[in-house]
């Protein structure tokens, strides 16, 4: 018997059985439709969650970049010395280095006064480390005493900073310490802060009066053009005390993802999530074949009276497993586009739609709807001709 | 002529050790190619058991049982398979695949003949409602169908694969007098013209008529009449 044969019949006769009872196979979908909206908003979720987390690192602009190995993430870091970033600029390749200081602190809404933690970035304006057109217009401002640039993308909670600074409004509080916004820039919340602002080295200290300009956050290392990277870091971390860390970008970005997949347990939640969902769809497409089988028995003993083989059926509940599958993804998957940009207008989230994450999902739900149909095939026991007849 | 059923001293018990309940005692039957048969007897007399042994249904582990020259006692599921090819089964009920058209049911019967092109099997399975009166039907499902209509569909479809044997269990039962003698004698013209051998169980003693030999079972066992 031919491949195409050996596959098509018993397909042709799952597809002919599925149309057969359209409010079945319509039940059938739907529930193939919601396992496959789940997991395409918990592997969103997922997604956006990532993306955000390396929001500010993505936006940097260097070479190498220095960390203290006890920094979990960019988020909660360790301080390490000056000194240590300065020692990098014995290295001949070497071009330029700068000190990155970060802080949480809480900002007063100029409206309600209320007060909610953000993302202080401190920096020297002139290094032009964050690769975002507004900063590096703005640098000028920036070098005023108590300026800050504040990030359009945080949380509403914040304030409708862009009125009120048009209105004149723009003085409020960063850490109980006074400071003007003069401006905007753009780079997106994470789970760790709801809001960014921007400001100069020296005004960071004047906002954490407790930070001295000695002791910093990060370090980004610029190098000559045409030096290796890969080459540099080998030797930054030979020459360099082995308590910082020396990343490339692509590692930065690395390791901020690793944190939140890995470390905290957001990423165990979303992952969690996803098999919650598919369990639900396994047992709900389980369900339905079960049932399939139950009801067509009486015709598969006919069918095996004729001189079908056993295996004929375990192909055609197969195929009816497949077919859900299909027929389930390809709305799911227009729903949750749907629902994508419907979270990316309400939550500020980056949820794009890639052809890797459909990919993805089909396959969850594919194996899914295949891990049921092995399931059922016991099931097809019963379809025994002679208890039949 | 040769004997294209062979039958000695079959016995078969359903249950095992002390709840065994013997259903088929010493059985000898034989029938040959071309014979219509009828098997008749009360009910519970092991009649249906029988004809599943005979199709490669049921496995029996006691006696003979010879089908087209195969031993179907203590046989493989292979050799039951290959029989079962070779045999059309017509059932109390028309057992037809509620999803299919007629067209669809009766070619369903010969898709495991790799040899014809799939239109080949539709025009044969054409064919072959037509010679049942089915022609003007090819494209309705058995809920559009009467009782009698689909039990000729189920009768083209035991027929089309040019089966040697066919086993017919009880085929009137389910229908009235008229529909239910109309599909016997179709069955009886079909057969007749093809040379198949027919084995068929019954209660109906309208139809016994057909028969070029009538058995009875009681008990279990066999009296030839």
């Amino acid at each position: 018997m031919n491949l195409v044969a050996w596959i098509y019949f018993p397909a042709r006769l799952a597809w002919r059985q599925l149309i057969f009872d359209r409010t079945k196979l319509i039940a059938a979908t739907c529930g193939v439709l919601f396992a496959c909206v789940l997991v395409f908003m918990q592997q969103g979720f997922r997604d956006a969650l990532y993306a955000s987390a390396a929001s500010a690192p993505v936006k940097l602009h260097g070479d190498l970049f220095l960390m203290h190995k006890q920094s979990e993430a960019m988020w909660r870091p360790v301080r390490f010395k000056r000194s240590e970033l300065m020692r990098a600029l014995g290295n001949p390749a070497v071009a330029e280095v700068y000190p990155l200081y970060l802080g949480l602190a809480p900002f007063k809404n100029i409206e309600t006064r209320g007060k909610r933690t953000l993302m202080v970035y401190g920096f020297d304006p002139d290094s032009l480390i964050f690769d975002i057109e507004d900063i590096k217009n703005k640098r000028t401002a920036l070098r005023l005493k108590d300026t800050v640039l504040f990030d359009e993308y945080s949380r509403p909670e914040f304030g409708p900073m862009r009125q009120l600074l048009e209105a004149g409004r723009n003085v409020t509080e960063v850490n109980d310490y006074k400071i003007t916004v003069v401006g905007f820039f753009r780079l997106g919340v994470s789970f760790a802060a709801d809001g960014n602002i921007a400001t100069s080295d020296l005004n960071f200290m004047r906002i954490f009066p407790d930070r001295t300009l000695t002791d910093i956050d990060l370090g980004i290392i610029k190098l000559y053009p045409d030096s290796s990277i890969t080459q540099v870091q080998a030797e930054l971390s030979s020459q360099l005390n082995e308590f910082v860390n020396i990343f490339t970008y692509d590692e930065l970005l690395q390791n901020e993802k690793n944190y939140w997949a890995n470390m905290a347990p957001i990423g165990f939640i979303f992952g969690f999530g996803t098999v919650m969902g598919l369990v639900v769809g396994l047992v709900i497409v389980y369900q339905i074949l079960f049932t399939d089988i139950t009801n067509h028995r009486h015709e598969f003993a006919t069918l095996k009276a004729m001189g079908y083989e056993h295996g004929y059926f375990i192909r055609v509940v197969f195929a009816s497993a497949f077919f859900l599958a299909i027929l389930g993804f390809i709305p799911g998957y227009f729903f949750s586009l749907g629902l994508y940009h419907l979270a990316e207008s309400k939550i500020f989230m980056p949820m794009p739609m890639t052809f890797g994450k459909a990919m993805t999902v089909f396959l969850f739900i594919l194996s899914m709807c295949m891990t049921a149909g092995f399931l059922a095939i016991h099931k097809l026991k019963a379809a025994n001709p002679a208890d039949m007849f | 002529m040769s004997r294209i059923i062979d039958v000695h001293d079959l016995n078969f018990s359903f249950g095992s050790g002390a709840l065994s309940q013997p259903v088929l005692k010493n059985v000898t039957v034989s029938i040959q190619k071309g014979e219509i048969v009828l098997m008749t007897g009360p009910s519970g007399s092991g009649k249906t058991t029988f004809l599943t042994i005979i199709g490669g249904l049921r496995q029996a582990y006691h006696g003979s049982v010879r089908v087209l020259d195969q031993q179907l006692i203590n046989s493989s599921e292979q050799v039951k398979v290959s029989v079962r090819q070779q045999i059309g089964y017509i059932f109390q009920q028309h057992n037809l695949l509620k999803s299919l058209t007629a067209l669809q049911n009766v070619s369903m019967a010969l898709e495991m003949q790799n040899r014809m092109t799939e239109q080949q099997r539709l025009d044969r399975a054409a064919e072959m409602l037509k010679a049942v009166g089915l022609g003007e039907r090819l494209n309705y499902k058995p809920d559009q169908l009467s009782a009698g209509q689909c039990q000729r569909v189920s009768i083209a479809r035991a027929l089309v694969g040019q089966p040697q044997i066919v086993l017919a269990d009880e085929p009137t039962a389910s229908l009235d007098k008229q529909s239910g003698h109309e599909a016997v004698t179709i069955l009886e013209r079909l057969a007749k013209e093809s040379q198949t051998t027919i084995l068929l169980v019954t209660h109906d003693y309208r139809i016994l008529d057909m028969a070029d030999r009538i058995v009875e079972l009681e008990d279990g066992v066999i009296k030839e009449k």
